[in-house]
C-alpha cells in the first residue's frame, strides 16, 4: 500500500474563468487528520472540489497511488474518497433515515467500518429524529446527519469542510470528539477550517493557504510557535 | 346533471393525459434545469409508432413497443446530444431541444406524409362504457383514464418506494452531493430524461388514436403542456397535477357550453356592449385561449405558479 492516501503536486484549479489556485503540492498519509487552514476565498473550498472533480483542474491528484484527476465524481467517491461539504447539502424534504440510506453506496461486498447502529449509537437523535425531514433538523443536527451520510458510504478519505461554522461551542466539542473517533476507525481525515481551536487539537499536521497557494505547513506546534504565519494569513 | 357528469369525465380523462405529458416534462425540469421544447414531439413520435407497430401487429403491442422505443430515443438525445451542449448553458440547451422539435416536425411527413394517418382506436375498445339519459361516456376514455392512473401510482411508487427513486429525488435538488456520494448521477439524468420521454410517448399512443395523428399535433398540444407547468410552478409534480386538471377543465367545459361571453359576465354582473362582435363571442371561440388567459393571470398574480418553488 502507497504510503500517501492522497497527494496533491503542482494543482491548478479554476472557478468559471477565475484562476483560484495556483500550484497546489500537499499530502495527507493513512491514518492521519490533516487541517487546511485559510481565511474565507483563499481556495481551500475549491481545492476539496478540485479532488473531488468538481472544478475544472490540472497538475496532479492521486489518491492511493492512482490518479483521479479528469475522472467523473461519482467515480472518484466510489473509489474511497467522502466530502461532506460547506453548507452540508443535505436533503431537506427527505427524512433523517433517507438521507443516511442515500449515503450507502450500491453495489458494496465487503462490510464496511459504519453500519446504520454504530450512527444511531453515536446520535441518538438520528435515531429519534429518523422519520423527520432532515430540513428541520437543529445546525448541530443537521451537521452530524451529513457526517453520518458521508461515513456510511465507507470512505478510507473524508474531506470535510468548515463542519463547524455557525455551531455552539458545546457542538463544536462533540464534532471534535467525533472526528477522533473517525479516525480511530483508520478514516483519513483532511479537515477545511477557519477556526484554529479545533485544527490545532486534533490535527496531525496543518497547511496554512492564502491567494491559492500553500504559505505554510507543519505541525500544530510549528504554527504555535510562529506568530508573523499566524498573523500575516489567519488573524484578522 | 348527466351532462355536467359525463363531461367533467371527460375533462378528467384529458387532465390525466395531459398531466402523463407534464409529469415528464417536470421532472425533465426538475433535475436538468431545463424546459425541453422537443417533450410533445416525443408526444407525437409515441402516437406516429403505435401507428406503425399497430398496422403490423395491432394496437397492443403498439401500447407496449412505442413508449420503450421514445424512451430510447430520449435517451439517445440525453447521452449523445444534450448532455454535450449542457456546459454551453441553459440557452443552448433551450435551443438545441428547439432545434430537435424543428427536426422531428419535419421528419415525420417524410416518413408518414403530411396528412394524418388513420390510428384507429380497438375494435375491442369501441362504443360506450355507460350513458347517462342519452349522453355516452366511450370505453376508451375510460381506458385513457385507466392508463393514466396506473401510470400516475407506477410513477408514485417508483419515486417514493424504491432506490432508485430516492436517488431521483435527491438529485432534483442537488444532484452534485448526490453524485459526491457515489451514485452515477449523469446515467440517471439519462435514465430519467428517457422515462419522461417515455411518458409523453405513452400519452401519444392513447391519445393518437382517441384525437388525430398528424405532423402538428406536437404543436397543437406542445404550448398547452408549457402553460400547465407554468401554471402548476416549474418543478412541481403536484402542481403539473393540478393544472392538468384545471386545464382538462377548462377546455372541455369550454367547447361543451353552449354559451356566449355576454351570458357569462351577466352572471358576474357585468355586460358588453349589445352591439359589438365581442358579445357574440361564444365560449366555444374563446376556448383555445382560455389556458393561455389563465397563464397570463398567474404570472401576474403568483410568479411561482400554483406549487411552484422556483422563482424562474
Amino acid at each position: 500500500m502507497t504510503s500517501r492516501m492522497l497527494e496533491l503536486s503542482g494543482v491548478h484549479a479554476y472557478y468559471g474563468k477565475s484562476h483560484v489556485l495556483h500550484g497546489i503540492d500537499m499530502e495527507v498519509r493513512p491514518g492521519e487528520i490533516v487541517s487546511l487552514l485559510g481565511r474565507n476565498g483563499v481556495g481551500r473550498s475549491t481545492l476539496a472540489k478540485a479532488v473531488m472533480g468538481q472544478v475544472q483542474a490540472e497538475g496532479g491528484i492521486r489518491f492511493q497511488g492512482a490518479e483521479i484527476l479528469g475522472r467523473k465524481t461519482y467515480e472518484i467517491a466510489r473509489l474511497g474518497i467522502g466530502y461532506v461539504p460547506e453548507n452540508r447539502e443535505i436533503f431537506a424534504d427527505l427524512t433523517v433515515h433517507q438521507n443516511l440510506l442515500l449515503g450507502m453506496k450500491g453495489g458494496a461486498t465487503r462490510q464496511g467500518r459504519w453500519t446504520l447502529d454504530d450512527m444511531h449509537q453515536l446520535f441518538p437523535r438520528l435515531r429519534e429524529r429518523a422519520d423527520t425531514p432532515a430540513g428541520v433538523l437543529s445546525g448541530g443536527e443537521q451537521q452530524m446527519l451529513t457526517l453520518c451520510r458521508t461515513l456510511i458510504g465507507d470512505p478510507d478519505l473524508v474531506i470535510i469542510d468548515e463542519p463547524t461554522e455557525g455551531l455552539a461551542p458545546k457542538v463544536v466539542e462533540q464534532v471534535g470528539q467525533f472526528l477522533q473517533e473517525v479516525k480511530k476507525r483508520g478514516v483519513s481525515i483532511l479537515l477545511i477550517e477557519q477556526k484554529l481551536s479545533i485544527a490545532l487539537d486534533i490535527s496531525e499536521r496543518l497547511y496554512l493557504m492564502g491567494h491559492g497557494i500553500i504559505v505554510f505547513s507543519g505541525t500544530p506546534a510549528d504554527l504555535k510557535a510562529n506568530d508573523a504565519i499566524r498573523k500575516e494569513w489567519l488573524e484578522v | 346533471m348527466d351532462f355536467v357528469v359525463i363531461t367533467l369525465l371527460n375533462s378528467v380523462a384529458y387532465g390525466l393525459l395531459l398531466f402523463m405529458l407534464s409529469s415528464g416534462l417536470t421532472l425533465i425540469f426538475s433535475m436538468m434545469g431545463v424546459l425541453n421544447f422537443a417533450h410533445a414531439s416525443f408526444y407525437m413520435l409515441g402516437a406516429y409508432f403505435a401507428y406503425q407497430i399497430s398496422t403490423w401487429s395491432g394496437f397492443w403491442l403498439g401500447l407496449l413497443l412505442a413508449p420503450l422505443l421514445v424512451g430510447g430515443v430520449g435517451m439517445l438525445v440525453e447521452w449523445h446530444g444534450l448532455r454535450h451542449v449542457r456546459r454551453f448553458g441553459h440557452v443552448a440547451e433551450l435551443l438545441f431541444t428547439f432545434g430537435l422539435a424543428i427536426v422531428f416536425e419535419e421528419l415525420v411527413p417524410l416518413i408518414w406524409g403530411k396528412a394524418s394517418v388513420p390510428y384507429a382506436v380497438p375494435a375491442q375498445l369501441e362504443g360506450a362504457l355507460f350513458s347517462l339519459h342519452g349522453a355516452a361516456f366511450p370505453i376508451y376514455k375510460g381506458f385513457m383514464m385507466a392508463m393514466s392512473l396506473g401510470m400516475l401510482a407506477a410513477l408514485y411508487g417508483v419515486l417514493t418506494r424504491t432506490r432508485i427513486g430516492l436517488i431521483i429525488q435527491a438529485s432534483l435538488t442537488k444532484p452534485d452531493m448526490v453524485e459526491a456520494l457515489g451514485h452515477n448521477v449523469p446515467r440517471i439524468t439519462m435514465l430519467l430524461f428517457g422515462g419522461g420521454t417515455a411518458l409523453a410517448g405513452l400519452a401519444g399512443v392513447i391519445g393518437g388514436n382517441a384525437f388525430v395523428t398528424e405532423p402538428s399535433m406536437a404543436a397543437s398540444v406542445g404550448f398547452i403542456v408549457f402553460v400547465i407547468v407554468v401554471v402548476g410552478g416549474l418543478g412541481s409534480l403536484g402542481g403539473a397535477f393540478l393544472a392538468s386538471l384545471l386545464i382538462g377543465a377548462l377546455q372541455t367545459f369550454s367547447v361543451t357550453l353552449d354559451v356566449t361571453l355576454q351570458q357569462v359576465l351577466t352572471l358576474i354582473g357585468l355586460s358588453l356592449p349589445a352591439d359589438t362582435n365581442l358579445a357574440r363571442v361564444s365560449l366555444v371561440q374563446l376556448g383555445p385561449v382560455l389556458p393561455y388567459l389563465l397563464m397570463v393571470a398567474i404570472l401576474i398574480l403568483r410568479p411561482r405558479g400554483l406549487m411552484g418553488v422556483r422563482e424562474s
